[in-house]
């Protein structure tokens, strides 16, 4: 793996065409990318293997939807000894555990990701977004809410964000929140006045912790608490609760695409990362097919591409001025990006190193706390 | 065994006994004892019978006993700590006052077993696993991976302006490594792997922190990244080895390099000296907490009880074990409640189930294939559609919910919660295990004569006389075999009360399935699932002795 690198390194003149290099007829044929399914999956293909594909006709790419289990199915078949998976797409707090675990590939981003098109190295145009030494950003995508547009109490404005979740007097009805305390934690303390850059100060003491979950108490029997993304969109379009956290793509399509009545609240939207990681242990061939692709599917033309399809934002900053209109609905999409200005006047980053820590602690006190 | 054939059986061995006295064994033909003979026989049948079942053994002990076996070892395994942090476990023995940091010893050993295993990778792993037991473990390892590169270096600094042939691999190579070894390297062509690294005779006698940490180096990179040992300028820890021998002094060591070993030995009482444990302070301020080490004394051991304990709302402390504090405590709750829960589906199995399995047992032939159909139906249908079904029907803005509504029987305002707790899964789980109940019933029903009734009712019973003392008796195994059918299953359910339990129906096998898949804790999964196993086999052995397992059919 290391030799490979180093070649890649040594030949670094003709860095942005790594595929004359390894093209050498020691690249694989095909190659099993995962993801998430849905319209997601399908952003990809349209924007990175399809083409891909038509560059390189030989190339067999297979999709497997496995996403939501890769962390165990990767350390199954790490102790299997028989990795079948060549590129897997998984959120980044998952690739901080991967990595941890030995069970993705550490990459030094500038030898094998495209630089921008004006020649700012990869690292630089990714930015602080690389949290993980085996991650590669694709999207940059934010958990925040949706609310029933026609639930709305007359005479009051529509909810604008977290905070109006736990505001049952203006706004009543029930709540979809996810079974999980990342998110859910730091919004309670952002809405019981405890200020941003406080909040995981807050959150490792235990005044904190009761302080967010006496917050949580005020909606705790007013809420459902989804499992899946998918889920909480589907209370909303039944009407079941009134506002829900969820992922603003999922929102997206059920706004744009299927004409729910559903509305945006993006204040204190959380964002959070998605990209691949390269399991550790593939054989070179596979190995060299999969940077290959790699080094196509996330330069910084391929990840603009993919917004045309999905509302996320794309991990470089210099994709960001090529986002155009929606390939299919033809409408601009800047403005349902996360990262668009409007949207993004209170936000906060998911905190992936304090809650790689934290994580198993406070899921067990999350889950006593559902529990009783 | 009633007595009096318990009394036949003695008479007949008493017989046997003085028949053998008064004749010795009776033989067969050939004059082998008759007993032997038969046993002959009978073992090649054995054999043979054996030899039959074999590929169905084999293909069960392989798929199914091994991985359960494996997966539920896992439960006690602790093995990572002592096979990462090897020369630490060792340190810590001797640490008794745990109210004061280890010495330097053990921070030496620690900096010699981090840095091999950084440079393996593993250190992280170490770091995940004892973050399960004390929070801020994962990150601290991950950091202290990225900084311990610089222990040592102040050492290696000096060292190298001491003379500078420190700085080169050649000076360690003569120095450590054994001359065998150096010959095959030396015959080794490139790009073929070296042959494994051997330490020179005597070496490790006169210095054994240095040796080591220099085999841990080179053996290291050879396997990691196929370096060579002879190119590559030792780790800044094999030069904190080295200064702390030497401190130690060289024993009157006369090997090659003992000229530049000597010059160093004199030279290093007046070296700048930094303790190795305010290096790792200067890592991260937690090496200098007893808690992070006395967790990784705690859980040194290669077999540990502390995920069984987890398992029960318990934890392994430094001072030994003790409960969760309260706010954690939920899996003693979620084993309440699953077992509480799997026996209310199962009564309402039996309550829904046995009315049908009875009208099914007495309509014609042709009507009661048509109704079997019906039962079967759901049965053929995804797990995942049917659960989603009764969300649709169940939620507040579902179809009963507004049927209730349209009576007029329940407020618009007042809807019914008939999901997301306890009740949607009683519901959605008695629906999708029912056919288990009624199968069974059936097939035993069927095989009850209806003349039996008849003559009941003939012989003066009622109805319910008839029904009750002697049809109900002839049903019961059916009844049992129904119960152990749908009580198994529904125990270690996860996926419907995941989707319809909401926060008070979910089980323990959802935890289960948490920690498989997302927090990749597998040995607090292993050990649930083995509490799970247990009770199971536990409540099976308490059906045995209140109802019998021989009173159970299947048909």
């Amino acid at each position: 793996m290391k030799l490979k690198t180093a070649m890649l390194l040594t030949t670094g003149a003709v860095i942005a065409v790594p595929a004359l290099v390894l093209a050498e007829g020691h690249m694989s044929d095909s190659m099993t990318l995962v993801s998430w399914g849905g319209a997601y999956q399908t952003s990809q293909i349209r924007a990175y293997s399809d083409p891909y594909q038509e560059m390189n006709p030989g190339v067999e790419v297979i999709w497997d939807e496995s996403s939501n289990e890769a962390v165990s199915r990767l350390r199954a078949m790490n102790e299997a000894g028989n990795v079948t998976w060549d590129l897997v797409d998984v959120e980044a707090a998952d690739a901080i555990r991967l990595c941890d675990e030995g069970l993705a590939m550490e990459i030094d981003h500038d030898e094998v990701l495209a630089p921008a098109p004006d020649g700012t190295p990869a690292s630089e145009d990714f930015g602080d977004l690389l949290v993980s030494d085996c991650f590669i950003p694709q999207i940059v995508f934010s958990t925040t809410f949706g609310y029933r547009t026609d639930q709305v109490p007359e005479g009051v404005a529509a909810p604008t964000g977290a905070c109006d979740v736990f505001d049952l007097e203006t706004y009543p009805g029930r709540r979809g929140l996810n079974r999980q305390p990342i998110a859910n934690m730091e919004w309670a303390l952002l809405c019981s006045g405890v200020a941003y850059e406080d909040v995981y100060d807050t959150l490792e003491t235990e005044e904190g912790i009761a302080q967010a979950f006496a917050m949580l108490d005020t909606i705790k029997d007013e809420t459902i608490w989804w499992s899946s993304a998918a889920e909480a969109i589907q209370l909303l379009a039944d009407g079941e609760v009134f506002m829900a956290s969820s992922f603003n793509g999922r929102l997206f399509s059920a706004i744009e695409e299927q004409g729910q009545p559903i509305g945006m609240a993006w204040d204190w939207q959380m964002f959070d990362i998605d990209g691949w990681v390269i399991p550790e242990g593939l054989p070179e061939d596979r190995l060299a097919r999969v940077m290959d692709f790699l080094h196509f599917a996330t330069d910084t033309q391929r990840l603009a591409d993919q917004a045309l399809y999905i509302s996320y934002g794309p991990a470089r900053a210099s994709s960001a001025p090529l986002v155009g209109n929606h390939a299919d609905l033809d409408i601009p999409m800047a403005p349902h990006m996360p990262t668009e200005p409007a949207n993004a006047e209170n936000t906060f980053v998911n905190n992936y190193e304090w809650w790689a820590d934290y994580r198993d602690d406070l899921d067990s006190r999350f889950q006593a706390w559902l529990a009783q | 065994m009633t007595d009096a054939a318990a009394g036949m059986g003695r008479a007949a061995s008493d017989a046997r006994k003085l028949d053998a006295v008064a004749t010795g064994p009776m033989l067969a033909a050939d004059g082998r004892p008759l007993k032997a003979s038969l046993n002959r026989a009978l073992r090649a049948q054995k054999l043979r019978a054996l030899a039959l079942i074999a590929p169905l053994l084999l293909f069960i002990l392989v798929t199914f006993i091994a991985p359960i076996a494996d997966m539920l070892f896992r439960s006690v395994e602790n093995q990572i700590v002592s096979e990462t942090l090897p020369r630490t476990v060792i340190a810590l023995e001797d640490w008794q006052e745990t109210s004061q940091l280890p010495g330097e010893d053990a921070y030496a050993a620690l900096a010699y077993d981090f840095m091999e295993a950084a440079e393996r990778r593993e250190h992280t792993r170490v770091g995940s696993r004892l973050n399960y037991e004390t929070t801020g473990m994962s990150s601290l390892f991950r950091q202290s991976g990225r900084g311990i590169d610089d222990v040592g270096e102040i050492y290696a600094d000096q060292f190298v302006a001491l003379n500078p042939a420190w700085e080169e691999p050649a000076t360690w190579v003569a120095l450590m490594a054994s001359e065998r070894w150096q010959a095959e390297a030396a015959e080794t062509e490139t790009d073929t792997a070296l042959p494994r690294f051997e330490l020179a005779p005597g070496i490790a006698d006169v210095l054994p922190e240095t040796a080591d940490a220099y085999r841990s180096f080179a053996r290291t990179i050879m396997s990691e990244d196929e370096d060579d040992p002879r190119a590559e300028e030792p780790w800044n820890t094999v030069y904190l080895a080295l200064y702390r021998d030497l401190l130690a002094g060289t024993g009157g060591y006369d090997g090659p390099q003992a000229a530049l070993l000597n010059e160093a030995a004199t030279a290093v009482p007046v070296f700048e000296a930094v303790s190795v444990q305010a290096q790792f302070a200067d890592i991260n301020e937690d090496w200098a907490d007893t808690e992070v080490w006395e967790t990784i004394e705690a859980f040194s051991d290669p077999y540990t009880a502390g995920y069984f304990l987890a398992a029960i709302d318990m934890q392994l402390t430094p001072d030994g074990i003790e409960a969760q504090p309260e706010e954690q405590q939920i899996y003693i709750l979620l084993f309440q409640r699953t077992i509480f829960m799997s026996l209310m589906i199962t009564f309402s199995c039996i309550l829904l189930g046995y009315p049908i399995a009875y009208l099914l047992s007495n309509l014609p032939m042709r009507t009661s294939n048509l109704l079997l159909i019906l039962v079967l139906l759901p049965f053929w249908t995804s797990l995942l559609v049917r659960t989603s079904a009764w969300k649709v029907l169940l939620q507040q803005e579902g179809v009963i919910n507004d049927i209730l509504v349209w009576i007029g029987l329940v407020a618009d305002d007042a809807r019914l919660q008939l999901i997301n707790n306890q009740l949607g899964t009683i519901i959605a789980m008695t629906h999708i295990l029912l056919p288990f109940m009624i199968l069974p019933l059936y097939s035993v029903m069927k095989t009850i004569p209806p003349s039996y009734v008849r003559a009941a009712k003939s012989l003066g019973a009622t109805d319910w006389t008839a029904f009750w003392r002697v049809y109900f008796p002839q049903s019961v195994p059916g009844i049992g075999a129904g119960c152990i059918l749908v009580f198994i299953l529904a125990i270690g359910y996860y996926i419907t009360p995941e989707l319809v339990g909401g926060r008070t129906g979910t089980f323990i096998s959802n935890r289960i399935a948490f920690h498989i898949s997302s927090s990749l804790n597998w040995g607090l999964a292993a050990a649930l699932g083995s509490i799970l196993l247990a009770l199971v086999l536990a409540l099976y052995w308490l059906y045995d002795r209140i109802v019998g397992i021989d009173n159970v059919k299947l048909g």
